[in-house]
């Protein structure tokens, strides 16, 4: 138990996926105008988060691993070069499933997230979770706990930097630096925030 | 003919540039810069993915419907990346340790699927390939800059040469750290665009609000 609530703090805070390792970086810094689209973003990355790293791990674990397929009376296949193309395919799949599940049982939340949950499908983050998750070789539960972990990460960070630039937009930047200049500056600074978590061993 | 195809390698170079101006491609762009050899190669795996890709997807663009041209896009593009990734591990080992999940990530780069639904769903191939070069190139450029400061400043080197000595072994030179760590690439970026804007008046943004109406008003 300690273990996985140890990976769920590492994967929020330590090794969060926006601030250390630079991923979903394009809609972090494009969808960070007002809180509430930002907060609904991050909502939805969670939801998606939370079911396509677990999924993808199954199909990794039993389907493209070396060696993965001997219940099937192949155990020399090893399909692991094919991971790329079909993580990308369960996650554009997921997103589409998701999305008309919303749609049919909670409208009300389909009507909030509606014209993001198409943008998720090319945002690395949810693609860097799960090739996180492969080259770590975390099992079911802790991909399961990961995936909610670096979801939630996420949100954070970028909830943050919109309320950050909510504020900043009374602020005189120079011309140069106005709009995208500043917003990278910010994030350097809310990224040097976060590398304190970094020495906290679990 | 001619000058559009020039016009397709030299605009994104700093005019267009898919960083510092379409905010395209900036995850591993920060990411991948600690060192110039893994930005190199990250660079040449990003050229050719989006060359090809836009060429590749602008040849079959008139048979594409459009309800499913997102899926037919990432088909295409998963497949060319999954080329370069195993060239990466069969020839160039270390590096493809070292960039770990970023040459995978080529995939959800921004860059090659922008430029895929902006310009090669609507151009003729070759246009395309060229497109797909200077994007590539205009990336390349911004990747090996903020890599050039990032391994000179933190570690002394240049492409794992040592060009400065530093104190440790010796020499004068004290390494700032912070340089190889992660915030130190958005800082970097952040500069290069106050830097590309104070040249290209014309890429500056308005102000959403502003305070100082007097000495401002060219905003208005």
């Amino acid at each position: 138990m300690e273990h996985y609530l140890s990976l769920f703090i590492r994967s929020i805070f330590i090794e969060n996926l926006a601030l250390s390792f630079f991923l979903g970086m394009c809609t972090y810094l494009a969808v960070s105008k007002k809180i509430e689209t930002a907060l609904g973003l991050g909502i939805a990355v969670i939801v998606v988060q939370a079911i396509t790293v677990p999924a993808n791990n199954l199909i990794y674990q039993l389907l493209l691993k070396d060696g993965a397929l001997a219940w099937a009376g192949f155990p020399d296949v090893d399909l692991s070069f094919l991971g790329l193309i079909s993580f990308i395919g369960v996650i554009a799949a997921m997103v589409q499933i998701i999305e008309m599940a919303m749609d049919k049982y909670t409208p009300a939340l389909y009507n909030a997230l509606g014209i993001f949950l198409p943008l998720i499908t090319v945002n690395c983050a949810i693609l860097g979770g799960t090739l996180f998750m492969v080259e770590r070789d975390y099992n079911f539960a802790e991909s399961a706990v990961y995936g909610v972990g670096s979801g939630l990460g996420w949100a954070l960070a970028i909830t943050a930097i919109a309320g950050i630039r909510e504020k900043l937009k009374y602020s005189d930047v120079p011309d140069g630096l106005q709009g995208l200049g500043i917003t990278f500056i910010t994030a350097g600074l809310m990224a040097l925030g976060f590398m304190a978590f970094s020495g906290i061993q679990l | 003919m001619a000058s559009q195809a020039k016009s397709n390698v030299l605009d994104p170079l700093i005019d267009t540039n898919p960083i510092t101006l379409q905010v395209l491609g900036v995850c591993s762009a920060l990411a991948v810069t600690t060192n110039m050899m893994a930005a190199l190669i990250m660079s040449i795996a990003l050229t050719t993915v989006t060359a090809f890709s836009g060429m590749l997807i602008s040849s079959i663009r008139n048979h594409i419907p459009s309800t499913i041209r997102i899926i037919v896009q990432m088909t295409i593009i998963a497949s060319l990346v999954i080329v370069v990734d195993q060239l990466l591990k069969a020839y160039a080992y270390e590096a493809s340790k070292q960039l770990s999940v970023f040459v995978g990530l080529i995939i959800t780069n921004c860059i090659v699927l922008g430029r895929a639904e902006a310009y090669a769903m609507k151009n003729p191939p070759m246009l395309s390939f060229l497109d797909g070069i200077g994007n590539g190139l205009g990336y390349s450029l911004i990747l090996m800059v903020v890599a050039f400061f990032r391994e000179l400043l933190g570690a002394g080197k240049l492409f794992g040469i040592q060009v400065i000595p530093v104190a440790n072994e010796g020499g004068w030179y004290i390494p700032n750290g912070l340089m190889l760590l992660p915030p130190s690439a958005f800082f970097v970026i952040g500069l290069l665009i106050w830097a590309i804007r104070s040249w290209k008046k014309d890429q500056v943004e308005a102000a959403d609000y502003q305070i100082h109406q007097v000495h401002r008003t060219e905003i208005l």
